[in-house]
């Protein structure tokens, strides 16, 4: 089943939590509204559903306009960031939750049941309750509780955000073994851009209400749309000068930009990712900045390396593979020279 | 060393009055409740049996208008309740779960019955429905009798004791929150199936302590019942207003023999209730455990 939103307003109070957006979601994707916090990723996913309704615009289903439907019409399947289970209930009776209101004959529920339990590895735990059973396991009872009735779409608001750091590895490579194997549309809600890469076909980039991009994990890393996007993505180094006669000139570095040959000096951002930066013992004639390594982080396979530069006056995040860092003996308090690979530069347009 | 030894003495003595404070107090509270409790409930038992166990029974059975006020307060009480139990079910859902403007007023005016005398509750009702009351003329023309017959006592029953259950429901069902519902929601719950199989589960036990608080004070209600219910021995009587008459009669082993009854019912309720608050603490605990753990794996 594919989703639409089309021209999608919603305001709370004075709070405008969603800006005329519009999506498509073909048919069996796995998609991720990724975005920081206020930015209307959740009310994005609860219109889908239907637990909210937009002020303006349409949501349609396969083409059906489903805006005015109510959640128990559409057969959405909807997993909870805090699972909501039924508390008094067992994981048997949580997961046949959706099959008995909608009253169908008992051997059909166990056979569904039975079914979902081992689709998400739970068998044996059917008596048990929700308090007895860890984080991840509650997380996959509610997800095989969503997916009891068929539904046509599935919504997942920040899936595996009360997750540790191990589960949630596990579960997320989990979720995309999943839908590879029922197909159901997916959206899910994520914070976590690591989240939204691994596991999605598509990601969808929110800010402020408003989508900013949408693509595939390459594009949009590949291609950021504009500097929220590159800075959101994290592990990024931001640099603040100007465009000029095909130079950028970011403080006392110098690089070549081809893209802008006008004379008007213009105002730019540049933005170099950690490992598009590197460190030199000395001078090899490419453009280069002096700085001083402030922290080291030997973690592995990549250490990350902190560094200040006075001239500058910024703090530069640095990835260097384990062998350069063997090779280069790097201690705290040395002055070496960082050199960018790649700039992505942003010229400001002029404000009207 | 020293400054540790000097700075953990002062941090006992911030944390922990001297014993002799705290035997005092102890002492104090417990004289207290011995004097205005043990001892009056134990004289009312006394009081009841002083002349025998056969006049106790006969006290309670053989008299035509006491058996009749024991009646009447069982078909009171349980009316009152039951229509409580609905009001407080749909106020404490209101207030718990939308936001809506007066919902703060809304909030106050529940609790107005425990703040307002019961007599004058009873002359609200006498003002509404007496004869020379609001409603008196259509409701004589209608023959329909509220004050100073059945109605009236239940009316002012529930007027009494409507805060109990909604008082306990409001915070239980805060605290649990609506997460549960709007997941059933999204399974395809209609709203009768989400009460049922979601919200009475996770209530049951605070419904059933307001249920027995209500009884309770339903049973035991006086004053606005009082100013009522015209006091017709053998027709508008509740155990409590005999009570009050049997003694005013100087008929003491009566009034003790009944008064007896009222108090072993008010023992059982505390029984039932400690029982049910122990349980209802737990499933909230439960509920916290849970949000707690829910980061681990």
């Amino acid at each position: 089943m594919s989703i639409a939103v089309k021209n999608v307003t919603k305001r709370f109070g004075s709070f405008l939590a969603l800006d005329n957006v519009s999506l498509d979601v073909p048919n069996g994707e796995l998609l991720a509204l990724l975005g920081p916090s206020g930015s209307g990723k959740t009310t994005l996913l609860r219109i889908i559903s239907g637990l909210e309704a937009p002020d303006t615009g349409t949501v349609l289903y396969h083409e059906e306009d489903v805006t005015e439907a109510a959640v128990r019409e559409r057969n959405v399947g909807f997993v909870f960031q805090h699972y909501a289970l039924f508390r008094h209930m067992t994981v048997f009776d949580n997961i046949a939750f959706g099959l008995r209101v909608r009253k169908r004959p008992r051997a059909q529920i166990r056979a569904r049941v039975s079914e979902l339990l081992r689709l998400v590895q739970l068998e044996g735990l059917e008596r048990s309750l929700p308090s007895q059973l860890s984080g991840g396991q509650r997380q996959r009872v509610a997800l095989a509780r969503a997916l009891a009735a068929e539904p046509k779409v599935l919504l997942l608001d920040e899936p595996f955000g009360a997750l540790d750091a191990k589960v949630r590895q596990e579960l997320r490579s989990w979720l995309r073994r999943l839908h590879d194997e029922i197909h159901v549309t997916s959206v899910f809600v994520t914070h976590d851009q690591e989240e939204a890469f691994e596991v999605s076909d598509r990601v969808v980039i929110m800010n402020k209400g408003r989508i900013e991009q949408v693509g595939s994990p390459e594009e949009i890393f590949e291609h950021p749309a504009n500097p929220f996007v590159m800075d959101f993505l994290g592990n990024v180094n931001v640099f603040h000068g100007s465009v000029q006669g095909g130079r950028a000139r970011l403080g006392n570095l110098e690089v070549a930009y081809p893209d802008y040959p006008y004379d008007e000096t213009r105002a730019a951002t540049a933005f170099i990712r950690s490992h598009e930066l590197e460190i030199l013992r000395a001078k090899n004639g490419r453009p280069s900045l002096e700085a001083k390594v402030m922290h080291i982080n030997p973690a592995r396979p990549v250490v990350k390396v902190r560094l200040y530069s006075e001239t500058f006056g910024v703090v530069l995040n640095v990835d260097v593979p384990w062998d350069r860092y063997t090779e280069l003996r790097l201690q705290v308090g040395d002055t070496v020279h960082v050199a960018p690979r790649q700039v992505r530069l942003f010229v400001q347009e002029y404000a009207i | 060393m020293a400054e540790h030894a000097v700075a953990s003495a002062a941090y006992l003595r911030a944390h922990e009055d001297p014993p002799i404070v705290r035997r005092l107090l102890i002492g104090a509270a417990v004289a207290i409740m011995v004097f205005l409790v043990v001892i009056p409930l134990v004289a009312v038992f006394v009081g009841a049996f002083s002349a025998g166990v056969t006049t106790y029974w006969d006290n309670l059975v053989h008299d035509p208008d006491t058996l009749h006020s024991i009646k009447l307060t069982l078909m009171v009480a349980p009316v009152a309740v039951i229509l409580n139990l609905i009001f407080g079910i749909a106020g404490a859902w209101a207030i718990a779960r939308f936001r809506f403007p007066g919902r703060a007023f809304l909030t106050a005016l529940i609790d107005m019955p425990f703040t307002v005398s019961p007599v004058v509750v009873g002359l609200f009702l006498l003002l509404l429905f007496g004869l020379q009351g609001i409603f008196g003329p259509w409701l004589r023309a209608h023959d329909v009798k509220i004050v100073f017959a059945y109605p009236g006592l239940v009316l002012a029953t529930i007027f009494v004791t409507f805060p109990v259950i909604a008082r306990e429901l409001i915070p239980l069902m805060e605290a649990l929150g609506s997460e549960e519902e709007v997941a059933a929601v999204s399974l395809g719950a209609r709203g009768w199936q989400l009460f049922r199989l979601v919200t009475i589960p996770n209530i049951k036990w605070g419904l059933l302590y307001g249920v027995i608080l209500c009884n309770a004070r339903a049973m035991g209600e006086f004053g606005a019942v009082y100013v009522v219910s015209g006091h017709i021995a053998g027709q508008t009587d509740t155990m409590p207003l005999r009570v009050e008459k049997l003694f005013q009669e100087y008929n003491m082993p009566g009034a003790f023999a009944l008064a007896s009854v009222l108090a072993l019912l008010a023992l059982v309720t505390l029984l039932v209730k400690t029982t049910l608050e122990w349980k209802t603490r737990r499933e909230l605990a439960e509920n916290e455990r849970m949000l707690a753990t829910g980061g681990e794996a």
